[in-house]
């Protein structure tokens, strides 16, 4: 979520409440490799089985409560964002998948997401913390994240962020 | 204001006096990384350009999920795991050594009052032993490996009593599902739980691991229990470390406090695909089913294998189901053998595969095929979570497992007793 994308565009793919990473990636791929292009091909397949096949770069992955739940693979935000996913935008994550989406630099976003219809056009606006459903007219706001988070979406993920800082920034809690 | 035990854990980890809500980063006692997570972590440490780990000591790895190898390219994915291990000084458990989370209690990593992460979602299971451990992902790892600490967010606690005396053919199992069914799978997000009341006291260490282990699947970070003489005693014959159990203060702040009376508890089943979707198994009774399985970081240990053996002595399995057990460790396993439980088993017509987690996680050891239906003593239940998109997949107790088994249909253990 680096500074020059800071304004998000593209169509909404529906899901329901609490989608679970075995759904996101199938254990039946994600031990097998570290190519996260290969896990993408195969994103959310056990539910929707030509998903991936239906994307457009930027699209958004909009689902309810508890995106996320389930088991700690941090394959499930890295084959949305090799799947080429703008964001992720939930009423609300679980949280193991909440600390592995920032830490790989995928950009979630929480918001009441109940009035996104499936195929809506979405204009995400991160500096007005703001989601626009163009068809409606209708604006929904951005959740915040905690000032310490940010340092870590700011340096696109926790590795770039140990990079930048050395290991944890002094100060920061 | 009164401290909850994970409000007293992280104050006593960060140095500060803290409250939930406050984000800290803390000290770990310990972290560990298993065969579908470690990978990444090694990769993502080399990343952040650290060489060598904060403590080889404080971490250990595990070959659990894909073990042994089923091909080439996970075996490339385990070397890579070995040679890091070794070059770091960590401890790798290997092939056949057993499932992470009975590792790590069984080996005496953790002790009360500890505060531990792991890579993966189950290690929730060792707050039986009163100490915080919850689960993260691979990069969260690396930087534990690199700087051996971590921040949190302090979560909010709930407080759930079981009350009264469980009847017969009743076990922890059937109250984590009860449980899971009340509050549903996102009943207690971000949240840590705090196990009590009569029945959890009257539990063995071993069935407080399986409550423990199944706080997840409501979505908490963490399932705690206060310690005792059994904890005590669990800790003396499996740790050298020290411990100081950690106690809730009486006027602890809970976000919600949840009382359920048990004595009248029947056996449960979750259903498919959810955990939450919980009967009691009179509801899904007569249902046929292809496979059962015994095992798992849930219910996988010693006592486990024992109720099902009690029920399947002198009884064989059901000509059309296929019955497989994965003892949680090579410890069990050998006890197991040494108590002639396996015998009973393996005479009854299990199918006995390497300790590990690999039927549960669908990479190998029992994939169901297209529209059988599978009746386990797991934690999860997803579609696909076993391999098969088209399979599935029921949760219960041990028991109800086994007498599954034997009749070839989800059938209700209290017969049998």
């Amino acid at each position: 979520m680096s500074q020059d994308k800071k304004v998000l565009q593209g169509k909404a793919h529906k899901f329901g409440h609490d989608i679970n990473t075995d759904y996101i990636i199938s254990g039946r791929y994600k031990f097998k490799t570290l190519d996260n292009e290969e896990l993408a091909r195969h994103l959310l397949e056990d539910l929707n089985p030509h998903f991936y096949e239906h994307l457009s770069p930027g699209d958004f992955i909009v689902a309810g409560e508890n995106f996320g739940c389930g088991s700690s693979r941090e394959q499930a935000p890295l084959a949305i964002k090799y799947a080429r996913i703008g964001a992720v935008l939930a009423k609300s994550f679980a949280r193991i998948f909440y600390r592995n989406a920032l830490n790989v630099g995928l950009p979630i976003i929480q918001t009441d997401t109940e009035n996104i219809e499936q195929g809506n056009e979405l204009v995400v606006d991160l500096a007005k913390g703001k989601v626009f459903i163009t068809k409606k007219n209708l604006s929904l706001a951005i959740k915040p994240f905690p000032s310490f988070v940010l340092d870590i979406i700011e340096a696109g993920g926790l590795t770039e962020y140990f990079k930048k800082y050395g290991g944890w920034k002094k100060n920061s809690v | 204001m009164g401290k909850t035990i994970a409000e007293k854990i992280f104050s006593s980890h960060s140095g500060r006096d803290v409250q939930a809500g406050d984000i800290v980063i803390c000290e770990l006692d310990f972290a560990m990384a298993q065969d579908g997570t470690a990978p990444l972590a090694i990769k993502a440490f080399d990343k952040m350009g650290k060489k060598e780990v904060f403590d080889g000591e404080k971490l250990a790895f595990f070959i659990d999920h894909n073990a042994p190898s089923p091909n080439k390219e996970v075996s490339s994915l385990h070397s890579l795991m070995r040679d890091f291990a070794k070059k770091q000084g960590i401890r790798l458990y290997d092939a056949g050594e057993g499932v992470c989370h009975q590792l790590v209690v069984e080996q005496g990593w953790v002790a009360a009052g500890d505060l531990v992460v792991g890579a993966d979602s189950h290690t929730c299971t060792y707050g039986a032993l009163n100490l915080f451990s919850t689960g993260v992902g691979s990069t969260d790892l690396a930087a534990v490996m690199a700087s051996g600490k971590l921040w949190f967010r302090v979560p909010q606690s709930i407080k759930v009593s079981f009350e009264g005396e469980l009847s017969t053919g009743v076990y922890a199992k059937d109250i984590a599902l009860y449980l899971a069914g009340k509050i549903g799978a996102r009943g207690a997000v971000y949240e840590s739980i705090e196990f009590g009341g009569e029945v959890v006291q009257n539990l063995s260490v071993e069935a407080r691991f399986t409550i423990c282990n199944m706080a997840v699947e409501m979505g908490a970070k963490v399932g705690l229990i206060q310690g005792d003489e059994k904890t005590k005693k669990w800790l003396s014959e499996h740790s050298k470390k020290n411990f100081r159990f950690v106690e809730p203060d009486k006027d602890a702040q809970y976000k919600k406090v949840l009382e359920y009376e048990v004595s009248r508890l029947v056996p449960q089943v979750a259903r498919p695909h959810t955990v939450d979707n919980v009967v009691s198994v009179e509801e899904v009774e007569g249902i046929s089913i292809q496979q059962a399985f015994l095992g798992t970081c849930t219910n996988g240990r010693l006592e486990d294998l024992k109720i099902a053996a009690s029920i399947l002595k002198n009884r064989s399995i059901h000509p059309e189901v296929r019955f497989i057990v994965a003892p949680a460790s090579r410890r069990i396993y050998l006890e197991a053998i040494k108590e002639g439980i396996l015998k009973t088993l393996i005479e009854a017509g299990a199918v006995l595969v390497t300790p590990g987690c690999g039927c549960c996680v669908g990479t190998h050891n029992g994939v169901p095929s297209k529209g059988e239906n599978v009746i386990s003593t797991a934690n999860r239940n997803f579609k696909g979570r076993m391999g098969n998109p088209d399979a599935f997949i029921y949760l219960a107790s041990p028991a109800t497992v086994a007498a599954s088994a034997v009749e070839g249909k989800i059938a209700d253990p209290r017969r049998y007793l």
